[in-house]
């Protein structure tokens, strides 16, 4: 990693852990837990998407599919510390299949979407059809529409009757996502990483380099079903339910949206942009003066036709022009490295 | 017996209508978005709450006093068609080839309309009951507004495939899509032509939304059920307008009315996503990628 990232990293983390210890005096965490959950949910598809150029659809199923695991997991278990790892695990293990599938196969763009789209409906109806008796995982009933209530929400590893709740499970949250991001960066900045960009850049020159391109967009996009794994995990631990409304068309579109809204192209973009319009959204639910669908969908094409880039690589324009400014007049192609920079946040 | 074997070809009538039926819903509820697609390369996620906005034109239409038939075959398409064309003219414009940028944009534009029309009607559902009586074939009961949708689908199709071959319009049309700077050359102006194509598309896919209405009880969040559907018909027909929607419309419809009558509806419709994902694995182009190649 090169001591310019290492040091944007650290900053950003430093901003981000005093941003946590802060905010829980302004918003109350059970809200705010939820935003960090849909954080890491939309850096999951900001990696995969922003860095690997992979459009998906359906980050929903990987969503969906982590809080299920780590639900059935749960009743079945009884201890939180195996379901937690399932919940991460199944939906890395799904994702892989479903890319390695799709990549093999050479798919790519509107094809792409349009299979991870089918993928994730199959599920909401598969998982909507299945309120039975019948649909039993073990001891858990899957029950339809209804969902799955009731099962062992997180616990400190070894005793189950300690639970990780309220504020406690908050900070558990906040530094997941640190963690997760601190992570990200560094895959992003090992030659793994690099060469995703590569592929995203050219995905021919790559593959004329003799790299092998399909497994690479596997291995990308089934992490990237981790992540999002992940946080439907946290997700079910929080909402104490899990539902087909996890798998929804509307869900993964949210996703998509909080991504070109916050900033392709970039990490903390995502992230930002989901617990500002997943705030927005809370606020706007509480009155009753505007459908809060009539302002997401106006923000977003808002946003498209004239933030085209995202609200944080356009600041971090902004913050590098005003800086350049400032300073003595520069020539450009430090103006192009600083956006560039930019772009690494 | 005699009786049983009645039944029997009784039963093979329904089947076929049923079959045919879910078929041309398919084609139905797609052509806009072919059209559109297909000629434009854009893909309009906002397409379903076209064929709700269509729905709730033709109820109003027919609260108001007009004929049931006036209203789906022209208050309908006239009222998306002109909304079509505010939305191309204010948004799509500017995002002619970002294929990306088009798809999140009318991705906002389908929440937008949504949450006007709860605005405006209310998050209660609306109907009409359907004009056309059902008439038993043996012991079966057939419902007569399927076949005119079967008919209206039919007559659809046609008039897409005479405009676009036989008339100048038709021809200047697909001209400009093959080579816009080509048709601009000569004296057409790409702009009025893609402008009057999106027209054409939105007032299709109001038609569609306005002969559906009868058919099912409108909330504003109606539109969202077909997205889907007429989304992976039209990518899995690939280029071809016409060839790419009657083709894959037909397999879809086979499958899901094969699964729907030899299990139960949810498999039906479950094996029409599974159908769609195998077969764009197969033919990642769509139908007409590999067959019908250079047809309309």
């Amino acid at each position: 990693m090169a001591g310019s990232q290492v040091r944007q990293t650290a900053i950003v983390l430093v901003i981000a852990v005093i941003a946590m210890l802060v905010a829980p005096s302004l918003i109350d965490t059970y809200t705010l837990t939820v935003l960090i959950i849909y954080g890491m949910l939309a850096l999951s598809l900001g990696l995969i998407w922003g860095f690997g150029g992979i459009l998906c659809f359906g980050q929903a199923a990987f969503f969906g599919l982590g809080a299920y695991a780590y639900a059935i997991a749960a009743i079945n278990i009884g201890e939180s510390t195996v379901p937690f790892l399932v919940g991460i695990a199944v939906p890395f293990a799904f994702a892989f299949v479903l890319g390695a599938m799709m990549f093999y196969g050479r798919l790519s763009d509107v094809y792409l979407g349009v299979i991870t789209l089918v993928v994730t409906l199959i599920l909401f109806k598969f998982i909507n059809s299945t309120a039975g008796p019948e649909y039993v995982i073990g001891k858990a009933r899957l029950g339809g529409f209804n969902g799955i209530p009731g099962f062992q929400t997180l616990n400190v590893p070894g005793d189950p009757s300690w639970y990780i709740y309220d504020r406690s499970f908050y900070y558990f949250c906040a530094i997941a996502l640190l963690v997760v991001y601190a992570l990200v960066r560094w895959l992003l900045a090992s030659p793994f990483g690099r060469i995703a960009v590569a592929i995203r850049e050219n995905e021919q020159r790559v593959e004329l380099m003799g790299y092998d391109v399909r497994f690479r967009k596997t291995v990308l996009f089934a992490i990237g079903g981790a992540i999002a794994g992940l946080a439907g995990t946290l997700f079910a631990s929080w909402a104490e339910i899990v539902t087909p409304g996890m798998f929804s068309l509307s869900q993964s579109a949210e996703i998509i949206v909080w991504c070109i809204v916050g900033g392709l192209g970039t990490l903390t973009g995502p992230i930002i942009g989901a617990m500002i319009l997943a705030y927005l959204k809370f606020l706007l639910g509480q009155q009753t003066l505007f459908d809060s669908t009539l302002l997401l969908g106006l923000i977003l094409v808002l946003s498209v036709l004239f933030l085209p880039r995202g609200v944080v690589p356009t600041l971090a324009l902004l913050y590098s022009r005003i800086g350049q400014g400032r300073r003595r007049p520069s020539t450009r192609a430090t103006a192009r490295r600083r956006m560039r920079a930019s772009a690494d946040v | 017996m005699p009786g049983n074997q009645g039944q029997n070809v009784d039963l093979a009538i329904v089947v076929a209508i049923q079959v045919i039926y879910s078929i041309a819903l398919l084609v139905l509820i797609s052509a806009g978005l072919a059209i559109v697609f297909g000629m434009m390369r854009v893909i309009n996620l906002a397409h379903g709450e076209f064929m709700m906005v269509g729905g709730y034109a033709t109820i109003v239409a027919v609260n108001a006093g007009v004929n049931i038939y006036i209203a789906m075959l022209i208050v309908a398409p006239l009222a998306v068609g002109i909304l079509g064309l505010l939305i191309e003219r204010l948004v799509i414009r500017f995002l002619y080839g970002r294929l990306v940028d088009t798809m999140l944009a009318t991705w906002g534009l389908s929440l937008l309309l949504i949450g006007l029309v709860t605005l405006i009607f209310g998050n209660t559902t609306t109907g009409i009951s359907p004009p056309i009586e059902g008439f038993p074939i043996g012991a079966y009961q057939v419902n007569g507004y399927n076949l005119f949708v079967i008919v209206i689908t039919i007559v659809m199709v046609l008039a897409i495939w005479a405009v676009l071959s036989g008339t100048r319009w038709g021809l200047i049309a697909r001209g400009t899509m093959q080579r816009s700077d080509m048709a601009s050359a000569l004296g057409y102006s790409p702009d009025r032509v893609y402008m009057i194509t999106f027209f054409a598309g939105s007032a299709l896919t109001g038609l569609a939304g306005g002969v559906l209405a009868p058919l099912v009880g409108l909330v504003p969040t109606s539109g969202t059920q077909f997205i889907a559907k007429a989304f992976i018909t039209v990518i899995s027909g690939g280029a071809s307008v016409i060839a790419g929607l009657l083709s894959s419309a037909t397999l879809f419809g086979l499958v899901s009315q094969l699964f729907t009558f030899s299990i139960n509806p949810m498999v039906g419709e479950i094996a029409l996503l599974v159908a769609a994902v195998i077969l764009l694995r197969l033919l990642p182009q769509g139908i007409t990628g590999r067959f019908f190649r250079g047809s309309m």
